[in-house]
């Protein structure tokens, strides 16, 4: 791990030293020097830490009714983990709600666990609540690696919150008029130099549904969907989002059912 | 959110939804009507830093452009035309009568996205966020293209009063000629002040600036 971490380090300080001396007429070189860097990274990415770290919670007996998660059930039946990222969101009968990965899971520690996960949802991202959190998904999510992604609109609840989502994709509101689509509603654009997917596309919308949770290098983070929602949303200059809130749960399933098709690959790395 | 916003938010809901009345078939699927939608806003946002759910408020251009289905519509063609006009109205014109101020200082406001967010801090200066969408000055290739490029503006739109007023007017307010830009209103949102404004104008105007050699 840390000989190839190294690895990727190195070909990361290249691709910057060639991203650093580009003029103006060597944009392909840098594109192409950004695509090297970020390939690098994949050699070594240092979210399998993290799904370590989740497979651990999941497995580990924990609050006031000393259970483990290994009874909840994702949507595929009590404890079956793998392939159940690849169909959610999705609507749960016990909760009569439409749930992402993260929103379920704060279902099962409280109801195996007898957790308060109000302090999970309240929780600073990057505290460990909130990293607790997002390992669990992280291990959720690798056990979906390589399917594809398959969510259901059969439910009617499950269709209102992709057309909520939809509907919440394109609300502008803040200082900065903001709202998703700004960024994420046309083919080929950028801000500075990151590529923007169009989610209103599927292969947009896999390119913003099906790599996270992803690790991101410049914060040394692992970041849910719901932590990159979040500061989608700082940015856009919006109050914040409560975390596994319906509207956090609605974008995900207007993603999700955007991406339908395509191929998971979490964890992902980011720049 | 408190009860306040939840209502105007309702109310601005309406509002759109009977401004577009006759012709128009309502543009969001099964079970995203307007209460269902104000009630998921309602429970989905929370008060950070100074940043307040005050902020899901929208204003009449806002609720317009956040349906693009009615938005591009011939029916709402009029509607946009009105939005327009009612932007344009707001600008506010330089107070000194001058429209260039810095290009320096236009740069360094062109380069920074900071500002208004909830972890900005309330005496945190607002950037423009211009690099962020648009090429600008040529030397920085970390532009964005949400946004054309402005490089050489002087030089291919000429310094004409007429040219002053109508990029003064598309800074201090974006949506006065276009109802939906993508383009935020620096000025009428109070994202930069005037003098602000007119280093920004410099940097795109200044015969000296770096943007027109």
């Amino acid at each position: 791990m840390n000989a190839r971490l190294a690895a990727a380090l190195v070909a990361a300080l290249a691709a910057v030293a060639v991203f650093g001396g580009a003029r103006a007429q060597d944009k392909d070189d840098t594109a192409k020097g950004i695509e090297a860097y970020r390939e690098a990274l994949k050699d070594g990415n240092p979210a399998e830490l993290f799904e370590m770290a989740g497979e651990e919670l999941w497995n580990k007996p924990a609050g006031p009714k000393n259970a483990s998660l290994q009874g909840c059930d994702l949507g595929l039946g009590p404890g079956k983990v793998e392939g159940a990222f690849a169909q959610l969101p999705r609507y749960f009968a016990d909760t009569d709600k439409v749930q992402d990965v993260e929103s379920r899971l704060l279902t099962c520690m409280s109801a195996l666990q007898g957790i308060d996960t109000q302090e999970y949802v309240d929780a600073r991202f990057g505290t460990p609540k909130k990293n607790d959190l997002i390992a669990l998904a992280t291990y959720i999510s690798g056990a979906s690696k390589d399917k594809p992604v398959a969510v259901t609109l059969a439910h009617p609840k499950a269709r209102q919150m992709y057309e909520l989502g939809k509907r919440m994709f394109f609300f502008q509101a803040g200082p900065h008029d903001f709202s998703c689509a700004t960024c994420h509603g046309e083919e080929g654009r950028r801000i500075r130099m990151q590529d923007l997917p169009n989610i209103m596309t599927k292969e947009g919308a896999a390119a913003g549904w099906t790599s996270w949770p992803a690790y991101r290098v410049s914060s040394g983070q692992m970041w849910s969907m719901q932590w990159r929602l979040n500061d989608c949303f700082r940015q856009q200059r919006f109050p914040e989002p409560i975390y596994a809130s319906d509207m956090t749960v609605a974008l995900s399933m207007y993603m999700a059912a955007n991406a339908n098709g395509s191929t998971v690959a979490t964890p992902g790395i980011k720049r | 959110m408190n009860r306040r916003t939840f209502c105007a938010v309702t109310a601005v809901l309406s509002l759109t939804v009977a401004s577009a009345a006759g012709a128009q078939q309502a543009s969001w699927g099964p079970g995203a009507d307007d209460t269902a939608f104000a009630t998921m806003l309602q429970a989905s946002f929370r008060n950070a830093g100074r940043v307040t759910v005050e902020r899901l408020k929208q204003d009449e251009t806002q609720a317009f452009c956040s349906d693009p289905q009615l938005a591009t519509s011939k029916a709402a063609a009029k509607q946009a035309e009105a939005i327009e006009a009612a932007n344009l109205a707001s600008v506010k014109w330089p107070s000194d009568g001058k429209w260039l101020g810095d290009w320096k200082s236009g740069e360094r406001i062109a380069q920074s996205g900071r500002g208004l967010t909830w972890t900005d801090s309330p005496t945190q200066a607002s950037g423009g966020n211009c690099y962020n969408c648009h090429q600008i000055d040529a030397k920085e290739i970390s532009h964005g293209t949400i946004g054309p490029s402005l490089h050489q503006y002087r030089k291919l739109k000429g310094g004409t009063e007429q040219v002053m007023r109508e990029t003064w007017a598309k800074i201090y307010n974006s949506k006065s000629s276009n109802a939906c830009s993508n383009m935020p209103r620096a000025g009428h949102m109070g994202i930069l002040k005037e003098t602000e404004l007119q280093d920004i104008m410099a940097l795109l105007l200044d015969p000296e600036s770096p943007v027109n050699k």
